[in-house]
């Protein structure tokens, strides 16, 4: 057992130097390797922020068209089950925000012309707090929230 | 990282149904070993990206507060039976993934 952490051990780190070697000597530039990951986004530590940072504006708009599907008491909150289910046109992300977190934002998904307006993950959050689903369509950012009550955090520490 | 995906995408009517589970430990870089109180790394997918017919259906961005061992799962149209469906995830450190399934 302890062998086997020790040989992905090695491997995840010979991987890394790899790349980072390649993105070293230009031959690999980052935003190949990751198309555009909004690192400020997943840093910023309020919801403002963060939104700004991701879509460049941070006014929200409440709507009734969105439906948060989270428990109303999560006993983990390593793993909380959230779904965003949308009735508005034209979306093109869908992000959501567990806005007490360290950092806010969990994660955002773009969607092409041929999604739907549906989104399902499980997120952690540290403790109980609003889950925001924030919806970006025509340059507008519609938005609701559902409260989700913690017993025990799930960021670490 | 064989097989760190599993998949299953489903069409019913126009729409076919994604559902992902991808085995990773998604560490936030917050928690600490609590024998020598260091700082386990961060290590979490960044970008899971599903392909149909050469065009991006889905991109999703992640940072460490998703669950370990993430669940995703999603919806779009224009897809037939048997059309192949392309899933890929990378993390924060290089590592990635990828899967090819059929639309059943």
């Amino acid at each position: 057992m302890t062998n086997m952490k020790r040989r992905t051990l090695l491997k995840g780190s010979l991987a890394a130097g790899a790349v980072g070697i390649a993105v070293g000597s230009g031959l690999l530039a980052p935003r190949t390797v990751l198309a555009a990951w909004p690192k400020d986004a997943f840093k910023a530590t309020s919801v403002d922020e963060a939104l700004n940072s991701l879509v460049g504006q941070s006014q929200l708009e409440g709507s009734d068209k969105i439906e948060i599907k989270a428990p109303d008491i999560a006993e983990n909150g390593a793993v909380v089950p959230v779904s965003v289910e949308t009735t508005i046109d034209g979306v093109e992300s869908i992000s959501i925000i567990a806005e007490k977190n360290n950092t806010p934002l969990t994660s955002a998904y773009i969607l092409s012309p041929r999604a739907e307006g549906f989104v399902a993950t499980r997120i952690k959050m540290s403790e109980t707090s609003s889950v925001i689903a924030v919806v970006k369509a025509g340059g507008t950012l519609h938005s609701t929230g559902k409260e989700v009550k913690v017993t025990i955090g799930g960021c670490g520490g | 990282m064989a097989n760190t995906i599993k998949i299953r995408a489903r069409l019913s009517g126009d729409t076919t149904t994604v559902k992902a589970l991808i085995s990773h430990i998604m560490e936030t870089g917050l928690r600490k070993n609590s024998k020598t109180g260091e700082t386990i790394p961060a290590h979490f997918i960044q970008e899971v990206v599903c392909e149909h017919k050469g065009e991006t259906v889905m991109t999703a961005q992640w940072g460490p507060a998703i669950s370990k061992n993430p669940y995703l799962s999603f919806r779009f149209k224009g897809a037939e039976k048997g059309d192949t469906l392309t899933l890929r995830w990378v993390d924060n450190k290089g590592e990635s993934d990828s899967i090819e399934t059929k639309i059943a």
